[in-house]
């Protein structure tokens, strides 16, 4: 059997102060609000996982890439989808690779053959168990956390509470350093009560004018500033327009980037109208917009 | 003025927890220690960064913030007194609030959506017009004064009673500058806009930033109000209700708006529940992958087969909606969850009903438009049978002849009304018949189940044959779809 790690999580911030997550995460590209900023700046040094929940396309997952990318960590990812399981989310046995190992080890005895089947070379490391075992900073994303069923809900609580994972061969490994944890949700159902309990929440939502604009400016440089302002302006005021989606900070960056692969540097009516359709993904959304703004 | 805790900041912030638990928001001592570290870790003196900070560890849901954000501004306050800022009423001769000069301000900083300056004239339009109970007119220009205003920075000639939003901005009146400024966003009186579109998108624009204003003075009047009247007060009458605790007949405008983001994720809710079949009440034929790949762990003997897990059910559902005048209010609520519902079900009928009935699911098409919609509902023929007051023991009757085949063993039914049936036979054998043949029935009713059966309600008699729920806000329609069997 394996050792047991019994040394405490111990925890290097990341992070000196608010204002250093602003200035670090803007020079990685991503702009971030106050809100953004304070509550990475406590999630690391509280050592909280950090449930980050809003509407699609406000840079939920973005944030994740852009902590790692700011800190020199690694980013490990855990996709959440229906029906995923400890076998995706934590670690699986290699089996076919077992079977094959015993089939090949005639005459050995049993105690050398059972210790050498259960390590190391056999264990298939999901993202959860490898982000425990990594030594060096490390970001862990659990994307999509509301898709999972509740009884991953429960592997999460026991991982992100001590950040630790039993493997019945091996005993208990405790993570040596805590990863920074970010947990995204859709809010398509509402997570556990325990499993937000042990977390730091985040509604992240559409950012105000002035930042948005900012954020169209760095993602797209080469727009002019003055057709960036047109488009948040009036991205504005189509999320004000009751629609089944409301336009988010990724249509109005992928809106500047079709501006500028069509060669467009003014928004006049044809122009909307003939690209509504990247803003709007709904053909009753474009339709009530149009009737709305009377584009016709 | 706002009596200090004693016991220092961490018994403020106690005192605080105990403001957000009154207003509904469950902040559990595990937040209030969580909050604690969080004050310890910033710097106190960035008022939106411990704003921020607090938020991110005591609340738990997107929905609460509305409230959370008015009682830190009770708790928190930006400061004592008046607070002023950069940006200074304009102030006439004879010393009152130039209230022309006001509005030229106003409009400039409309026209620039220039936030910040905004908020500062917020601010100093309650502390110029908005005092209650002191001398007006003078607007507090050098009196002499007693005692009690001693500790206000400017102006302060005996202190008001208190602060009132709705007499600042009746003296400013925000709403009618939208004329003004679109006139100088155009680029003058006499320019035409390039189009209409652009002409709408400034308009809307403009109109929002006019809201965000009367906003910011109401907040800013009620940070004043509670240095008088104590928070605890402000607290209570203040602070706005938490959207999933709205009720659906006094929900205003804005309510609605927050309510319809609501409601559309719990009919999905609602789908799934009403799809999912009891776990394990059948098990299927044998999954050979997984079968096989399980009994690898026993040297390849399957000892242990994998069942293929049962096809999640289509269901059918059928609404069965009240549209009469006494539930007016209501119905609002219930198109919008008919409408939500439309999308997640393949299989829907829609029926609205007063004292006949009418089969509506034609006109939930994808691209439906609400307020239309109750329009035709109601031109339908064949809805109002005898005298247009709501009869559901008729309704139930024609629904159960014009459409016997509706209801089968896959439907599950859902009924919305306030079984009001005035005074006239509330037709249970029907009802039975249907709660019979249906895989589910279950009723919403949107009156206070104290009110069940009072009067000409048939609440009592209905809830004995299928089960009825109170489902007044979304918090509560939230519980019944949780509660639905199958989980």
């Amino acid at each position: 059997m394996r050792r047991v790690s019994t040394e405490p999580v111990s925890q290097k911030t990341l992070f000196d102060s608010v204002d250093d997550v602003m200035t670090r995460l803007t020079d990685v590209g991503y702009l971030p609000s106050t809100a953004v900023a304070t509550t990475v700046f406590l999630a690391d040094r509280l050592g909280k996982p950090l449930l980050v929940e809003g509407p699609a396309g406000v840079g939920k997952t973005e944030l994740a890439r852009a902590v790692a990318d700011a800190t020199g960590s690694g980013l490990v990812r855990l996709q959440c989808y229906e029906g995923i399981d400890e076998a995706r989310a934590l670690y699986e046995w290699n089996h076919a690779k077992q079977l094959l190992r015993i089939t090949a080890s005639q005459g050995e005895s049993w105690d050398d053959t059972r210790d050498d089947v259960f390590s190391e070379e056999f264990l298939l490391p999901r993202p959860l168990l490898t982000a425990i075992r990594r030594t060096d900073p490390t970001v862990l994303l659990v994307d999509e956390t509301d898709k999972a069923d509740v009884e991953v809900e429960g592997l999460l609580l026991e991982v992100l509470g001590d950040f630790q994972v039993t493997v019945p061969e091996w005993g208990t490994i405790t993570a040596n350093q805590r990863p920074f944890t970010l947990l995204t949700s859709n809010a398509t159902r509402e997570l556990s009560e325990a499993l937000k309990r042990r977390c730091l929440f985040l509604h992240l939502d559409f950012p105000d004018p002035d930042l948005e604009r900012r954020i169209v400016l760095t993602r797209v440089p080469q727009l002019p500033e003055a057709l960036a302002e047109e488009l948040v302006r009036i991205v504005g005021v189509l999320r004000g327009i009751q629609l089944r989606k409301a336009p988010s900070v990724s249509e109005t960056i992928d809106w500047g980037r079709t501006l500028l692969a069509l060669g467009l540097d003014t928004l006049d009516d044809d122009t909307v109208r003939s690209t509504l359709g990247v803003v709007l993904k709904h053909q009753a959304d474009a339709q009530k917009a149009v009737a709305e703004l009377r584009l016709n | 003025m706002t009596p200090v805790v004693h016991g220092g900041l961490p018994a403020h912030l106690v005192d605080f927890v105990g403001a957000l638990r009154r207003a509904g928001i469950a902040v559990g001592p595990g937040e209030s220690v969580d909050a604690a570290a969080v004050v310890a870790e910033l710097d106190l003196l960035q008022r939106e960064q411990v704003r921020e900070g607090l938020a991110a560890a005591m609340l738990r849901r997107s929905g609460q913030r509305a409230v959370f954000d008015a009682l830190f501004d009770l708790w928190f306050p930006l400061g004592q007194g008046a607070a002023l800022g950069e940006v200074a009423l304009p102030y006439a001769e004879d010393g009152s609030v130039d209230v022309e000069a006001l509005r030229d301000l106003l409009a400039g900083l409309l026209r620039d959506g220039d936030t910040a300056a905004m908020a500062e004239l917020a601010r100093a339009i309650v502390d110029g017009l908005g005092a209650v109970g002191r001398g007006q007119g003078q607007g507090g220009q050098g009196q002499g004064q007693g005692g009690g205003g001693g500790d206000r920075g400017q102006g302060g000639g005996g202190r008001p009673s208190t602060w009132s939003a709705y007499q600042a901005l009746n003296a400013v009146r925000p709403e009618t500058l939208l004329a003004r400024v679109l006139a100088d966003l155009r680029g003058g009186a006499d320019a035409d806009w390039d189009s209409p579109f652009a002409e709408e998108v400034s308009r809307r624009q403009v109109r929002d930033r006019i809201s965000s204003f009367r906003r910011m003075v109401t907040d800013e009047a009620r940070r004043r109000g509670a240095e008088i009247r104590g928070r605890e007060a402000a607290a209570r009458t203040g602070v706005p209700k938490q959207g999933d605790r709205v009720d659906f007949l006094t929900a205003n405008s804005e309510q609605l708006a927050d309510l319809r983001r609501r409601v559309a994720p719990l009919a999905r809710h609602l789908a799934s529940r009403l799809a999912a079949r009891r776990r394990r009440a059948r098990r299927g034929p044998i999954d050979l992958r997984r079968t096989l790949r399980r009994s690898m762990s026993t040297g390849g003997v399957p000892m242990r087969p994998a069942f293929r897990r049962p096809r999640p059910g289509r269901p059918e559902l059928v609404l069965f909606c009240d549209v009469s005048g006494s539930v007016a209010g209501f119905s609002h609520f219930t198109m919008m969850l008919v409408q939500a519902l439309r999308e997640q079900f393949s299989r829907i009928r829609i029926f609205c009903f007063v004292d006949g009935c009418v089969e509506v699911t034609d006109l939930f098409g994808p691209n439906a438009d609400l307020g239309g919609v109750m329009a035709e509902i109601t031109a339908r023929p064949g809805l109002i049978a005898f005298d247009g007051h709501s009869d559901y023991g008729s309704a139930l009757g024609r629904f159960r002849e014009g459409w016997p085949d509706v209801v089968g063993p896959r439907t599950s039914l859902l009924l919305l009304g306030d079984a009001r049936t005035n005074y006239r036979d509330p037709n249970l054998t029907v009802l039975g018949e249907l709660a019979d043949q249906a895989r589910h029935v279950h009723w919403l009713n949107p009156e206070p189940q104290a009110q069940w059966g009072t009067g000409d309600s048939a609440a009592r008699s209905y809830g004995q044959v299928v089960p009825m729920h109170e489902c007044r806000t979304a918090a509560q329609l939230a519980g019944v779809v949780s509660g639905l069997l199958p989980v």
